[in-house]
């Protein structure tokens, strides 16, 4: 048999009937305590370095800077716990962000500059969603192709410039409501209501069905192809959701795609626990992964570290916590 | 030989080729001469190395996100080597080569050895190499280099430039490799069902472990190509180079899931893609309307495959 390379795991004696809430919650969400550990672990370390870290103005750029990012990854987690992806996103929120900020300038209601992106971005998901689950064409193959035609549509039709002259009452993610920056209390609230969707809701339940294993998903009664069109549209309505903190932080929009978005929020995602083969993950982890970006950046900065090695130490931290989750889960 | 052989993906894939080339020619009478094709050829080597090795990693099932990141790395790598520690400049090519090696070697042991899936462990080193690329280099250019270096990226061999015929090169021993020997059938078992592979006896790891290794090779060589073209290091070099890579090779009729992919397939698939660009910005469209026709294409592509393949099984 070890010629195989089939290991048997070794039988661990039962010393209780029910396993122990500590037990219970690590095997639940041990890569979100994993992610928790790290962010705890750099605000001790970088602290003690420099106390200004914890200085209101840092944590409120920390908690809030990423926010449009964990409110992207959350639509994300979904897509992947259904054991699809998507690589356009990020060229969708850039496509979306122009045409708010034209709605914008153009003089219509804010709330309409808001509001349309976000139903643009359902529709556009739709239709890779649509050829996905009907078209038989894998979803990274679908969003490859979506991220060329987005990207290449929004330069050739804007040439990449920028949106100036916002109205100021258009620029929510600036504005705090009781004294808490807007955009982390949409973060906060959409990651648990998404949350609690996706663990005690029967259509939430039913994505992990399909990611786990689509053909006992589709024996118990599952509709696959229109859940996958589903899960795209609600991953759209997060992008457009991602696009209003996005698009009204700063007082201009670049109408051009920004770099590597849709990797960093994958990362965010799948470093928060969502694994790329389906079936699980939490949005509680993909949010705590984009905290814990914002933290690594923060940090640098504190310790004086040059800007330049911050893809580098994100790219290492990535590995670390990808490498203990395996090391975590080879043991559990 | 029957009908159902004859149109293969490659076959369809060959023909639109064609259908582009007549086409583009009609638009602009600078595009079907003998000096532009060349220069396309000249322009599509380095995504062109990169996409082979990829071929055979999307055909065992996996993928490598971090081509364009290794890229980066050796490209830094050969001016740090070069101007900064005074190495020859073929010595810190060579040693460049052998870092993005190195590079591929560190997915390949991250992938096989701890079992990451290849998408996460690549996606954490492309963040990892280009960081490494930004953070060695502090965003600094290194430029001037010798003249004789151009011959690689901007000169000419028996009329054809020098760099298609490395790729040429690769392109033909790949192929061979991949079609007819026993390691290349071992990849494509890999990719059609690995466990059913590693209980015949088949060496998975290794296979795999050498795979993200050439992978990385090919990458470094592909920036050597490219600081010779364009005759200067950046740190953000071969950005984004992983998806038009992917995106030939799928085109090109490998299955993202594994087990079928051809080198040929993914050629015409490259061909394609630069024969698009190319006589679409002579016929005056801009390179970004360009960029929406292959993401079209592409889709449409894989759409019409699958259609014809259910057909057949039918």
């Amino acid at each position: 048999m070890a010629m195989t390379g089939v290991e048997l795991p070794p039988v661990r004696p039962r010393t209780s009937a029910r396993p122990s809430t500590l037990r219970r919650l690590m095997a639940d969400y041990g890569q979100e305590i994993v992610v928790f550990a790290a962010i705890l672990a750099l605000f001790v370390v970088v602290t003690m370095v420099n106390p200004r870290f914890i200085s209101a103005n840092n944590l409120t750029s920390i908690f809030s800077g990423n926010a449009y990012i964990a409110v992207a990854a959350i639509g994300m987690s979904m897509v992947i716990v259904t054991g699809n992806i998507d690589v356009s996103v990020g060229a969708l929120i850039g496509v979306l962000a122009t045409i708010s900020g034209t709605l914008a300038v153009a003089g219509y209601p804010v709330w309409v500059a808001w509001f349309v992106p976000v139903l643009v971005g359902m529709a556009i998901n739709g239709v890779i969603g649509i050829l996905v689950a009907y078209g038989r064409i894998p979803s990274i193959v679908v969003t490859l192709g979506a991220l060329s035609i987005l990207r290449g549509g929004l330069i050739s039709i804007t040439g990449g410039t920028w949106i100036s002259n916002l109205p100021p009452e258009f620029l929510i993610a600036q504005k705090r409501f009781f004294d808490i920056p807007f955009p982390l209390i949409a973060m906060v609230v959409l990651t648990l209501l998404a949350a609690l969707w996706m663990r005690y809701f029967p259509y939430g339940r039913s994505l992990y069905a399909l990611g786990g294993n689509p053909e006992a998903a589709v024996a118990s009664g599952i509709p696959a192809e229109r859940r996958v069109v589903a899960v795209f549209v609600i991953h759209g309505f997060f992008a457009g959701l991602a696009t209003i903190l996005f698009a009204t932080q700063l007082q201009v929009i670049q109408s051009t795609v920004p770099s590597n978005l849709e990797l960093t929020i994958i990362t965010a995602s799948v470093i928060g626990g969502v694994s790329i083969m389906g079936g699980s993950g939490t949005v509680i982890g993909s949010t705590l992964a984009a905290i814990l970006f914002a933290t690594i950046g923060s940090a640098l900065i504190f310790v004086n570290v040059s800007a330049y090695w911050l893809r580098a130490v994100i790219g290492l931290l990535i590995l670390a916590t990808v490498l203990a989750d395996m090391l975590r889960r080879g043991r559990a | 030989m029957t009908l159902r052989s004859l149109i293969r993906h490659e076959t369809l894939l060959a023909l639109l080729l064609v259908l582009a080339l007549v086409v583009l020619s009609f638009q602009s009478d600078r595009f079907f001469t003998v000096a532009n094709l060349l220069n396309q050829g000249r322009l599509m080597t380095e995504t062109g190395l990169i996409a082979i090795a990829m071929t055979f990693i999307i055909a065992t099932g996996g993928i490598d996100l971090s081509v364009g990141s290794i890229l980066g790395l050796a490209a830094i790598m050969t001016g740090v080597f070069w101007h900064n520690l005074g190495l020859p400049l073929p010595v810190a090519a060579l040693a460049a080569i052998a870092v993005g090696t190195l590079a591929g070697l560190g997915n390949g042991l991250i992938i096989t050895r701890f079992r990451v899936p290849p998408l996460i462990a690549t996606l954490a080193t492309l963040a990892l190499y280009r960081g490494l690329a930004e953070g060695i280099s502090q965003a600094r250019s290194v430029r001037g280099y010798p003249d004789w270096f151009y011959v690689l990226g901007q000169g000419e061999v028996l009329g054809v430039p020098t760099q298609l015929w490395v790729l040429l090169t690769v392109a033909v021993i790949a192929s061979i490799v991949l079609a007819y020997t026993r390691w290349g059938r071992t990849v494509y078992a890999i990719g059609s069902n690995e466990v059913a592979a590693r209980f015949s006896g088949l060496s998975v790891e290794k296979t795999k472990l050498l795979l993200y290794t050439a992978s990385g090779f090919t990458s470094a060589l592909a920036a050597v190509i490219f600081v010779s073209r364009v005759s200067t290091t950046r740190s953000d070099m071969g950005t984004g180079i992983e998806l038009d890579a992917i995106t030939a090779v799928v085109l090109g009729g490998a299955s993202i899931f594994g087990g079928r992919g051809t080198v040929l397939g993914t050629v015409i698939g490259l061909c394609l893609i630069q024969a698009l660009k190319n006589g679409l910005s002579l016929a005056g469209v801009t390179g970004d309307g360009t960029i929406m026709l292959i993401g079209a294409v592409l889709i449409l592509a894989i759409l019409a495959s699958n259609l014809f393949e259910r057909s057949g099984t039918r």
